[in-house]
């Protein structure tokens, strides 16, 4: 006999979400003079959750101006005071992080259980780990006297708004500078909740400002001449656009961009573990994360095995209700990633992959995708080469570890990697020839504030995390 | 007696270990800083360049691979033979207009056996042990970023070449470089000195030319990872070229500030996750 989970829905009553929202500029909820407003969604549901201000180039402006006025001030301060601002900002989100949590699946479509039990505490984990830093300036590496750039331009994603939020503005404030941030149009809420946690923390006006809206806003941050350094994750189209946007200038640029990370399973890998790898590489967050373990390369000799094994773990995920806390794949974030989703899926079936999808019901309302695996996938089709962004695994094999890392390695993309082998010695050989900037061997999609992240190739430069994440907003000033 | 007939270099171009004239059999001449005639020079093509990008990339990843220490001993062993033709370079430098030249040489010396001394130490000042919050062994090393585009600067000429070429090189990247057009032969006698520095053949290509025109190719190439950028004096140019090196999201250095910042231009960061268990 089969037992049913019973639903096990988390209360909403936790968020108050404002039906209009406004900018957060030098401190203040201001409204826009000129700029319209937009709705913004649960997409498990597609019903609205509120209304949010399209930032105009001249709120742009007053944010930026906000900064620069800020800067000055906020650089002097004494980097042990600044640390006490970034730590009085980790406590507040520890104090409502089921709140933030809640918001974020709300407006995201993840899983309750991976904002309650990732996102969030890592968001917390990144303001404590970079609040240390504000005084230890001297020992990143940059000489005696680290300077910070001034006002920083910061252009997120939607597939973790709250934590690419943290991993921005928390070493760019322990450095010194002041941020001007823009979250992803469809995921503005948690961004406008973190402004109400800095008017708590008490941070002095200007030094965090938080503008909504979309391509047009992000542009005008990009191309505002008071900005002196620009930091976005997103896609890699984008990223070259900016990077265009700034030749020529003195602006400092840092890129998060895409991947199609390659996940590697040697015919000695330990299976159980490894399936449980493979999953949590391309179906966490629906498969929306940049360093998704999206093209399985699989041994010959294990890959029936694999497969079927696979296949009956796949069958066993949830997929559904966001705020269940049994969910384990949640909503697609957007009408238009479900179009981009579908659009690529169609291709693998055209261009002669084959299909196999989760049987799992799908609820009526709402943007939703099945777990999808591609097998028979050869290194030319779309779903081998372009980032889907979603619940899709393209399945490759290979015969000696020389084959699979000219195959992982063959795609302008390099951001992360996974290797599955019992033997010590391959997986130092291997993760060292992989060019990627994150390898995870025998596990996957980890991440620490203390773990620098960032890609090769085409999936941008510069780092977040750790020291090296804490550089991209320094330089070395002249020596004292 | 009269002194015999002088035999003249022929100045050609450094690609893959060989010295060619330009595929098109173009060249220009140079005169001293007097305007005497000194050498027709090899001027070359974007086939050229082309070449020697796919000579770069050849061989990358075996220089890559040399173990920290190899790569040390020659670069060091560049410094060696430039210590050996010091007078050669003087001369060189008199003929460009250089006042300063035997100082400008002892410097080029010292630098080279400064960044040959980085090669097994960057892992440990860049790279790093992260104490993550889980059963976890984590840590980043710095990797090579693979083929450097360089445009040569023109002044100081002999020291602007040692500290781009190095800077890039120490750490296992290869090079297409770009000589200055003022002061080309210095980068052709640079040439005849890494070509007997046990250098493998492919790791540093010097092209001289119209470094004007060729950078162009090389900023739009999908093989050429990094640009370095600081020899570009034309600040429209240098603009155009930045756009066309984002084309792959090239790692772009504008100005060379210092070695250190330069070398880790030149570098990525790698982390690596293992869980730790019994």
């Amino acid at each position: 006999m089969k037992f049913e989970y019973a639903p096990a829905p988390e209360s909403t009553s936790i968020v108050n979400i404002k039906s209009k929202n406004d900018l957060f500029i030098d401190n203040e909820f201001i409204s826009s003079k000129k700029g319209s407003r937009f709705i913004t969604i649960n997409p498990a549901t597609e019903e609205v959750l509120a209304e949010i201000t399209a930032a105009t180039d001249d709120d742009v402006d007053l944010a930026v101006t906000a900064a620069r006025k800020a800067f000055k001030s906020w650089a002097k301060l004494a980097g042990a005071e600044r640390a006490k601002y970034l730590f009085r900002i980790a406590r507040i989100i520890q104090d409502r992080a089921r709140e933030i949590a809640v918001l974020e699946t709300l407006n995201n479509g993840k899983p309750i259980r991976e904002s309650r039990d990732v996102d969030i505490p890592l968001v917390a984990a990144h303001f404590f780990h970079y609040a240390g830093w504000a005084d230890k300036l001297e020992y990143a590496g940059l000489g005696s006297n680290p300077k910070p750039h001034g006002v920083v331009g910061q252009i997120i994603p939607w597939n973790f708004p709250m934590l690419m939020l943290a991993w921005k503005i928390a070493p760019a404030l322990a450095a010194g500078n002041t941020v001007v941030l823009k979250p992803a149009e469809t995921t503005s809420l948690t961004a406008l909740l973190f402004a109400e946690i800095c008017q708590q923390a008490d941070l002095p006006p200007g030094v965090v400002n938080i503008v909504t809206g979309a391509g047009d806003t992000g542009r005008a941050i990009v191309n505002h001449p008071d900005v002196n350094k620009i930091a976005f994750t997103g896609s890699t189209e984008v990223g070259r656009f900016i990077a265009q946007s700034i030749a020529g200038t003195k602006k400092k640029l840092t890129l998060e961009l895409g991947g199609k990370a390659a996940n590697i399973v040697f015919d000695d890998a330990p299976l159980d573990q490894t399936i449980e790898g493979i999953v949590n590489g391309i179906f966490f967050n629906q498969g929306h994360v940049c360093c998704a373990g999206s093209r399985l390369l699989v041994q010959e000799s294990i890959h029936d095995e694999l497969l079927s094994l696979l296949y009956q773990r796949l069958e066993l995920l949830r997929v559904g209700d966001p705020l269940d806390k049994n969910t384990d794949v949640g909503a697609i974030n957007s009408a238009a990633q479900l179009v981009k989703i579908q659009e690529l899926a169609a291709s693998g079936e055209a261009e002669g992959a084959n299909r196999w999808s989760s049987s799992c019901q799908l609820p009526a309302n709402g943007f939703w995708f099945p777990p999808t695996v591609f097998t028979n996938v050869s290194q030319s089709h779309r779903i081998a080469r372009e980032e889907i962004f979603g619940p899709v695994l393209s399945v490759l094999t290979f015969r000696t570890p020389d084959e699979a890392i000219a195959k992982a390695n063959n795609t302008p993309y390099g951001l992360s990697a996974g290797v599955w082998t019992e033997k010590g010695s391959r997986i130092l050989e291997v993760t060292s020839k992989l060019k990627a900037g994150v390898v995870w061997a025998n596990t996957f999609n980890k991440f620490d504030p203390t773990s620098p992240f960032g890609g090769y190739k085409e999936s941008g430069y510069g780092r977040e995390g750790g020291r090296q994440g804490l550089t991209a907003y320094l330089f070395a000033g002249e020596n004292e | 007696m009269n002194s015999p007939i002088e035999v003249n270099r022929t100045a050609k171009l450094f690609i893959n270990g060989a010295f060619p004239r330009s595929e098109s059999g173009r060249s220009f001449p140079v005169a001293d800083a007097n305007g005497k005639f000194i050498a027709n020079v090899a001027n070359a093509t974007r086939k050229d360049a082309r070449d020697a990008v796919v000579a770069a990339a050849a061989a990358q990843p075996k220089w890559a691979g040399a173990s920290a220490y190899n790569r040390g001993q020659i670069v060091y062993r560049i410094a060696e033979i430039l210590q050996g033709r010091k007078a050669q370079f003087m001369a060189e430098l008199n003929d460009a207009g250089v006042k300063s030249a035997e100082k400008q040489v002892d410097q080029a010396i010292n630098q080279i056996i400064w960044y040959a001394g980085w090669s097994d130490k960057l892992a440990m000042t860049v790279g790093s042990s992260n104490p993550v919050a889980g059963p976890f062994f984590n840590f980043s090393n710095p990797e090579p970023t693979g083929v450097i585009a360089i445009v040569i600067s023109e002044k100081p000429p002999l020291l602007s070449l040692i500290n781009q070429l190095c800077a890039a090189i120490v750490s296992g990247n290869t090079v297409v470089a770009l000589a200055p057009q003022s002061a080309p032969l210095i980068s052709v006698s640079f040439a005849e000195v890494l070509a007997t520095s046990d250098l493998p053949a492919g790791v540093v290509n010097l092209l001289t030319c119209d470094s004007d025109e060729i950078a162009f190719w090389l900023a739009s190439h999908l093989e050429v990872d990094g640009i370095d950028l600081s020899g570009v004096s034309d600040s429209e140019l240098k603009t155009k070229l930045e756009f066309e090196a984002a084309i792959n999201l090239k790692r772009v250095l504008r100005d060379f500030d210092d070695g250190y910042t330069a070398m880790q231009s030149w570098l990525e960061i790698k982390t690596v996750w293992h869980p730790q268990g019994l």
